[in-house]
């Protein structure tokens, strides 16, 4: 997994409550045995008309907004445990969501691909959104170490959460198999002892 | 300290717990499926990391599988090379594989419970979101990721943090027509979406102790919309009756020595809970949804919310409905019947013994798919074959089917469908696709009348 432990980005508004996992990338794209290429069908039935035409109205198709940041609206994820949609984010360029409020599943399936969901207040979500849309030029800086996200422009900022495992597995790019791996031996003592089942 | 159930297998499955982190949670059953394994296998190929304990994994095709002909070669290419990719994944890691056209074939979460593999006081995962279905037998069951998938693969274990429990009552004696998915729908459109986010809920009170397993599943199957990682429902008679004689349940002694452990898993009485609610049953009617979320629902006979906000007016929009609509009579032409939600016999039967006798409206495209091949057979058994043929209903072989689309089973655009489901994405059932969640039985009347009617005051 690569490291991730700072970006400063532009960022890509999306304000839309309990984005699932069926928009950010639809079933029918599921089909594939490998994890390339699924950044093409991001958001496909928002982004393309049914005949394949460009919806001009969506926000990744409006080329004034452009960045590895996506501030989406509350309950970011929900639905579906594919993690179709974290390869599907990634690959499409995007380092980093931020949203008020992320579904479990998917939180734990960015975290594992390399890209850091960060969790802000309502009220900070808010000025993001509004800042990003009456300047897309505005810069966002996320710090991983100091758990913190700045607004450049204004200075405003906010500290976010992380487990502090995550984090460390982030900021040095290892992933859970390597400690699963790991710790073998504990597994199997734990097989061996226990009673029941 | 007195436990809850969720404590008590929680607790005796943690392997170790990681410093300022997360625990590590041994996993007794692992379910894999086409759609999120290859990677899976891929990833541990690529590392040269042999699978663990590969006898602990059960595998079946049901996404991406067609209805019709199932003997025939997969028509779809892309879902051909997945489905084989499964055999091929499967064969070369001794992974038992109920593949199409095995007699124990059908949608992973049916069938795990129908063989006995889905046991009390176990834990189970699959990379697969309605895994919490198995919590309805005393399980913690929960859907993981794809990495997740290769590392239980790798190592038989999770690393996860232990989420947070609530408990959800109802008391009291549920109303006429008013099934197990009314329940579990009225639940969601109460507290939200989101609000499970975070927590494992167990189920109690009357309702949930009178309900068949078959219901329990339907409930715990839908704890995943309200954003929680799983349900579970204390194991009973009800539950030891339902496992007893199954290909892998414990046989003879091993089976009542398991049932006098399985007793001990019940919740303390003096148990706490991170969060309670308690709901009473005579509020509960027959539900259906009317937006893009499973949280989106009203009694059948209510009216749409008034709600002012720009995401639930997008929805709207959507499904094509309006602010304070009544959904009565409004017209329907595609019902289908099945699912992980409610595919299982006694969802059939509810539909058949609703439907004997009568015809489907001409309007309507009634589809019935069994979640087993083994619920396709006694679907036969027990004649309910014929009673849908006459009523004009198809019958089609088991699989996910119109529940995501991944097969030629789709809803065309603008199409209402009253689905027995679990969900009513945004182009879920097919692009432009509109879902309304419902139960079998109101499923059921709609397909007879053409159109949405409130059964809970027309018999
Ligand atoms: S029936 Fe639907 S919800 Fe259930 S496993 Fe299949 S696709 Fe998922």
């Amino acid at each position: 997994m690569k490291q991730f432990k700072k970006i400063i980005s532009t960022a890509i508004p999306l304000p839309i409550e309990n984005i699932d996992t069926d928009q950010i990338i639809p079933a029918r794209f599921l089909k594939a045995t490998d994890k390339k290429g699924f950044g093409e069908n991001l958001f496909r039935d928002w982004r393309f008309h049914k005949d394949g035409s460009i919806n001009s109205e969506f926000v990744l198709n409006n080329d004034s907004f452009s960045g590895q940041i996506l501030i989406a609206g509350t309950n970011f994820g929900c639905g579906s445990s594919r993690e179709h949609a974290a390869w599907s984010i990634g690959d499409y360029g995007f380092k980093v969501v931020i949203s008020s409020f992320f579904a479990d599943i998917f939180k734990g399936n960015a975290l594992n691909n390399g890209i850091l969901p960060v969790q802000v207040s309502e009220e900070f979500l808010q000025i993001l959104l509004n800042t990003v849309k009456e300047n897309p030029q505005s810069k966002i800086e996320v710090d991983l170490e100091n758990q913190k996200i700045s607004l450049e422009e204004t200075k405003t900022s906010e500290t976010f959460e992380i487990n502090p495992y995550k984090k460390l597995c982030l900021i040095n790019g290892y992933d859970d198999i390597d400690y699963l791996i790991s710790i073998k031996d504990t597994i199997e003592t734990f097989e061996k002892n226990r009673i029941t089942i | 300290m007195e436990k809850t159930l969720f404590d008590k297998v929680w607790d005796s499955h943690v392997v170790t717990t990681i410093k300022n982190g997360p625990q590590v949670l041994y996993i007794d059953k692992h379910l894999i499926h086409e759609v999120t394994s290859p990677q899976a296998f891929q990833e541990l190929e690529n590392r040269n990391i042999p699978l663990f304990r590969p006898k602990q994994i059960v595998a079946t095709a049901d996404h991406n599988t067609p209805t019709i002909d199932q003997h025939l070669p997969v028509k779809d290419e892309l879902s051909r090379k997945q489905l084989e990719q499964l055999s091929i994944n499967c064969k070369k890691n001794n992974i038992e594989l109920y593949g199409l056209g095995h007699q124990y074939n059908g949608i992973v979460h049916v069938i795990a419970p129908e063989l006995g593999i889905t046991q009390p006081g176990m834990t189970m995962v699959c990379g697969d979101s309605h895994t919490s279905t198995h919590g309805a037998f005393g399980t913690i069951a929960f859907g993981i990721g794809t990495s997740q998938v290769a590392q239980v693969m790798a190592s038989q274990s999770v690393i996860t943090e232990k989420p947070k429990t609530m408990r959800i009552i109802v008391n009291g004696k549920l109303p006429k027509m008013v099934q197990p998915k009314d329940v579990i729908l009225y639940i969601i459109a109460k507290l939200g979406t989101n609000s499970g986010t975070g927590y494992f809920i167990e189920y109690a009170g009357e309702v949930f102790e009178n309900m068949s397993m078959e219901g329990r599943m339907t409930v715990c199957n839908m704890s995943i919309e309200m954003g929680a990682r799983g349900g579970m429902i204390a194991p009973d008679a009800s539950t030891y009756e339902y496992i007893k004689g199954r290909k892998f349940a414990p046989k003879e002694q091993e089976f009542d020595k398991r049932v006098a452990y399985w007793e001990s898993l019940k919740t303390d009485t003096n148990a706490i809970f991170d969060l309670e609610f308690t709901f009473d049953a005579t509020d509960i009617a027959p539900m259906i949804t009317y937006g893009t979320n499973p949280g989106m629902g009203i009694k059948i006979g209510e009216t749409i919310p008034t709600t002012e906000n720009e995401s639930f007016e997008k929805s709207l929009r959507y499904m094509g409905f309006e602010k304070g609509e009544s959904l009565i009579n409004q017209s329907i032409n595609y019902v289908f019947i099945g699912s992980c939600t409610n595919s299982r016999i006694e969802d059939f039967r509810v539909v058949a013994e609703y439907i004997k006798g009568k015809k489907k409206a001409l309007n309507v495209n009634a589809l019935i798919v069994p979640g087993s091949q083994l619920v396709a057979s006694q679907i036969k058994e027990e004649g309910l074959e014929s009673i849908f043929e006459e009523a004009g209903f198809k019958l089609r072989q088991p699989g996910c089917s119109a529940c995501l689309a991944m097969n030629d089973d789709k809803i065309p655009e603008g199409e209402y469908c009253v689905s027995t489901s679990n969900r009513n994405f945004e182009g879920r059932q097919g692009q432009g696709s509109r879902t309304i969640l419902a139960s079998p039985l109101v499923a059921a009347s709609v397909a007879i009348e053409g159109k949405i009617i409130d059964i809970s005051t027309t018999f």
